[in-house]
């Protein structure tokens, strides 16, 4: 009973710990993001004419930049709230 | 703080075909489906040539602002086929979906079922797409190019495809949801940690009330719910239209 109860314990923070670390994939696209509104500004600036072609290319950019963050968003809410391992045990 | 972040709750269950499982996903989507089309009714009532009334300014306004969607990234000939229809639809769908968290209910779109569902249908008609623009043989070609071997890597990005595109828009959703019960939760024990320090009786009244809850939550949730849900519904179809014009040209 008591190392049913350590291995649940472990397996439990471990997974806590896997889903804080897939969170750091959150770095990737806020660089990535944060260039393309920056060259967008700049664009917008010596094209201000350009201004509404350039703000929807530039969401539709972010958009897809960002699946990789998501990505590791899923990995982290699945190790959260749907632990695929502790059924295992 | 506690913290409740859950799917789709089971509403009932038709016992045929070994039981068929109705979630709040699918009575929400059908709430929010009905909404649409009595908004498409009272836009669309009593039609005349010239408009005179707002709704009708309304309803032109929306058609003509899809159509032009769909011409400038699609490609003309896509108008004439009825594929301006189907891109309202989905966007106004996936708008409706989203924006239902505001009243409380239980958003469709944070559901990975409903993406995956939408998401299968773009699939087809890409697949449909690419078939009528190069026939079967040229659609085979197509998994072999530009050279022989990338055909593992070709098969893996058809199937990548639409469930990026259902990952990317369940991802914003529901990320949406578990930052504001994050947020909740926060402000929840925030005002108990505040209101407690209060002297006598009124800090133990006023501690057990969640007072910062009241009005905070709602300047993120101009963000994660008004502002994401509107752009993960016209991304999901930019990325619909511009897949589907793709697949055309072969």
């Amino acid at each position: 009973m008591n190392e049913q109860l350590w291995t649940k314990a472990i397996v439990m923070g471990s997974s806590a710990i896997g889903a804080g670390l897939a969170m750091i994939a959150g770095i990737g696209p806020g660089i990535g993001e944060g260039y393309a509104v920056g060259k967008a500004c700049e664009a917008i600036g010596r094209q201000p004419e350009c201004k509404g072609t350039v703000q929807s290319t530039m969401l539709l950019g972010c958009a897809v930049a960002e699946t990789t963050g998501i990505y590791g968003f899923i990995v982290a809410l699945l190790l959260m709230f749907a632990n695929p391992f502790i059924g295992k045990l | 703080m506690s913290l409740d972040v859950h799917g789709a709750r089971i509403l009932f269950e038709i016992p045929i075909l070994g039981g068929i499982v109705i979630t709040e996903t699918v009575v929400n989507t059908w709430i929010v489906m009905a909404v649409i089309v009595g908004l498409c009714i009272f836009l669309t009532r009593g039609m005349q040539v010239h408009a005179r009334t707002k709704r009708q300014i309304i309803a032109e306004f929306i058609v003509k602002k899809v159509n032009s969607m769909v011409g400038e990234n699609m490609g003309e000939r896509f108008l004439n086929v009825g594929y301006a229809p189907l891109i309202a639809a989905i966007m106004s769908l996936s708008a409706f979906c989203s924006l239902s968290s505001m009243i409380g209910l239980y958003a469709p779109t944070s559901d990975l079922s409903t993406l995956l569902g939408w998401s299968l249908m773009v699939f087809v008609l890409i697949t449909y797409n690419k078939f009528r623009a190069g026939g079967p043989l040229g659609y085979i070609k197509g998994y072999f190019q530009p050279i022989p071997v990338l055909l593992p890597f070709n098969i893996i990005s058809e199937f990548a495809t639409p469930l990026s595109m259902a990952f990317r828009h369940f991802g914003n959703i529901a990320s949406g949801t578990v930052i504001t019960g994050l947020i909740y939760a926060a402000l929840s024990s925030l005002s108990h940690a505040v209101f407690s320090i209060l002297p006598g009786a009124l800090g133990q009244v006023l501690g057990n009330i969640p007072l910062l809850q009241v009005g905070i939550p709602a300047i993120f949730s101009v963000y994660f719910d008004l502002f994401s849900s509107c752009l993960q519904a016209f991304i999901f179809c930019m990325l619909t239209m511009m897949y589907i014009g793709s697949a055309a040209e072969g």
